[in-house]
């Protein structure tokens, strides 16, 4: 995975205008995605996680919010300059987008199989007849059990899991180079939960796709990321390879997010929650944002803003924004 | 905790249905059965997790005893008095000992109260708890003790962080002095920082001030954290219960087993890998429940005996009580 990254996210930085003030929800914020490469876009209410996705697929809710500086570069070509036609067109195939409420994003009144066939129709110009056996074969993979007989079910006849699984339907439709799901399970109960993201490994796997995942869970995304990127008040705090990032955590609020889990083995111990409030994007402090909470803040913190660097005494891809990144990776348990 | 003579809560065979009704025919064309026989003790001080997913009946067996519902069958002992039958002036009595704490604070508190109001509401309807000129100093206290600023009193829920907001529900909970209190996904909605600070804090809570918990959650692992007891329940059924430790340890109903299969492990690479078990297929409508065991139609161990055989709930394999004919341990689920 050396390649250029299909997906390059440069100082992204959107605004929302709102009756209190005007809101950056997104920062600065820079990452890559690279081919065939699973990425967890993490982080808690105000992060800016999916603001950041939908900046990437160009449906930030207007005239509200707007991109105020940045590039987003897909394939070598930045998604932010390109005409709004252009930009549809790609967003349409190669890159698809599953989010949190399945039955929110169906339209109750068209059969399920017609609105999966409509990709077929829409953008390969197929017939009736070739778009309904095209989504009978998606709804197959996606594993709709009967996918024959639910073909003409509507959307409310499917449970939260399978509507889930007709959403992914849709999204694979045109095999898309990048998927982003946002919050896929979040909405779902934990055996539902397992078996969506165990069908989103399978086929990120089967068709070599990129997928980015938003999630505020930390535990979801653990066994099928590849690399994690944490959102913290519209920036990006840390960044490396999942495992990395989890065990040597060299920012305070990933350790603090680590010590706030209860385990589900081993002996039972007192949390070691994050002080303080989620930030108040109309209200951020002074230099870093995370500082009211963090027990490593010092006055340089206050003064000055940390930028993402590597990980003092890591290996390469792991980088943090703290000043006092090398002392939270030997005091944080 | 040592046993009591006399558990403050005794559930016995909870049955809550509510009625199918056609809006065409306009009558009641049948019932779901959202509770169907459920049985369970809290000790006082006690804490009992209540897990399932959704439509398992969990929340309705909370609503249920606190009055919310009507209960269709079976009794609900408080310090042994059975509040289906109490007459509605000691209802309100006995109810007062037994507060509830919601998933979204948000909506559970008067936007067009301050917080003072919000916690002082309940001592105007029980004016023998505090006297009204103690209102200001007991306000203070409270909020304090659930670690808010007591000068934020006059503050509407609005001004508060969803972590604060569920505070200030903590808060009110605690206002009657209760000795059990109900949450009902109290942390669900929280971030995972704020959770922690919630959890910590009820966990103080019910050390300092000896109350009882009825805990709620779908979260497997926040349940484990802050239960003595646990109980699994499906389709409106407790389907496993013991306590805490054994539980996770040794689980041997298939649903159990699955759900904790499911759990999302945050540090998956530090331990030997996990058989998961997939379950296929989603509950079943409450409406329409499968025959014999309801777990039957997504359990890989079905055999016909599941279909015409109810399983009962209790012990096995020497263990704890479990309600499946094919029960068995399955260890290699348990890590660490």
């Amino acid at each position: 995975m050396t390649s250029e990254p299909l997906l390059s996210v440069r100082d992204l930085r959107v605004e929302f205008s709102t009756s209190a003030g005007v809101v950056t929800a997104v920062d600065g914020a820079s990452f890559d995605v690279r081919r065939g490469e699973t990425v967890a876009l993490l982080g808690e209410s105000g992060s800016g996680k999916s603001v950041t996705a939908q900046a990437m697929l160009g449906i930030i809710p207007k005239p509200a919010g707007r991109v105020t500086g940045g590039s987003i570069e897909y394939d070598g070509r930045d998604l932010l300059a390109l005409p709004a036609t252009a930009t549809r067109e790609l967003r349409g195939r190669e890159i698809a987008m599953v989010f949190q409420d399945p039955l929110s994003s169906l339209n109750p009144v068209f059969r399920v199989g017609a609105q999966i066939g409509e990709m077929f129709r829409k953008h390969r110009g197929a017939s009736r007849k070739e778009a309904r056996a095209e989504a009978l074969e998606l709804m197959r993979r996606v594993g709709i059990p009967a996918a024959e007989k639910r073909l003409d079910d509507y959307p409310h006849q499917f449970s939260g899991g399978m509507r889930q699984r007709v959403m992914i339907a849709m999204a694979l439709a045109l095999s898309p180079r990048l998927l982003i799901a946002d919050e896929p399970t979040t909405a779902l109960d934990v055996t539902v939960q397992a078996q969506i993201m165990d069908l989103l490994a399978r086929l990120q796997d089967e068709e070599g796709m990129s997928l980015v995942l938003i999630t505020h869970d930390l535990g979801v995304v653990a066994d099928v990321a590849d690399r994690v990127v944490l959102m913290y008040a519209g920036r990006v705090v840390e960044a490396g390879p999942i495992r990395e990032v989890y065990e040597h955590s060299a920012h305070p609020y990933t350790a603090g997010l680590m010590g706030s889990l209860p385990a589900i083995d081993g002996p039972r111990e007192r949390l070691t929650p994050i002080q303080g409030a989620p930030p108040d994007l109309l209200d951020l402090p002074s230099g870093c944002s995370f500082r009211p909470r963090c027990a490593f803040a010092s006055e340089r913190c206050a003064d000055e803003e940390p930028v993402l660097l590597g990980a003092p005494g890591r290996p390469a891809p792991h980088s943090s924004a703290c000043h006092h990144a090398g002392k939270v990776l030997t005091d944080a348990p | 905790m040592p046993p009591e003579t006399t558990p403050l809560l005794q559930v016995r065979d909870l049955h809550t249905t509510f009625p199918l009704r056609s809006a065409l025919l306009r009558r009641t064309v049948g019932h779901v059965q959202a509770v169907a026989g459920v049985s369970f003790d809290i000790p006082a001080g006690g804490t009992l997790g209540l897990v399932g997913e959704s439509g398992s009946g969990k929340s309705t067996v909370a609503r249920t005893i606190v009055g919310l519902e009507k209960c269709a069958a079976g009794s609900i002992l408080f310090e042994g008095e059975d509040l289906t039958s109490l007459p509605p002036a000691r209802m309100r009595q006995v109810r007062r000992q037994l507060q509830m704490i919601f998933q979204d604070p948000y909506a559970s508190l008067n936007p067009r109260a301050t917080v003072e109001q919000i916690i002082t509401e309940a001592w105007e309807i029980h004016p023998d708890v505090v006297p009204r000129d103690r209102f200001k100093p007991e306000v203070r206290e409270l909020l304090e003790r659930v670690g808010l600023n007591p000068d934020h009193a006059a503050r509407y829920p609005h001004q508060f962080s969803g972590g604060q907001r569920q505070r200030i529900g903590i808060a009110r909970a605690l206002a009657l002095r209760p000795k059990l209190v109900i949450c009902d996904e109290a942390v669900s909605a929280l971030d995972v920082s704020v959770q922690a600070q919630v959890l910590n804090l009820l966990a103080e809570l019910r050390e300092d001030l000896g109350l009882a918990y009825l805990f709620i959650a779908h979260d497997l692992s926040v349940v484990r954290h802050i239960s003595d007891q646990v109980a699994v329940m499906y389709l409106g059924r407790i389907v496993e219960t013991a306590s805490q430790q054994e539980l996770f340890a040794e689980p041997v109903h298939p649903y159990t087993q699955a759900l904790l299969s499911a759990v999302p492990d945050p540090l998956p690479w530090a331990r030997p890998p996990r058989t998961p078990i997939i379950i296929g297929g989603d509950v079943p409508s409450p409406a329409d429940p499968p025959s014999g065991c309801r777990f039957r139609t997504r359990c890989w161990k079905a055999q016909d005996v599941c279909a015409t055989e109810d399983p009962a709930l209790e012990p096995r394999l020497g263990l704890h009580p479990a309600a499946c004919h094919f029960a068995e341990r399955r260890t290699e689920l348990v890590v660490g």
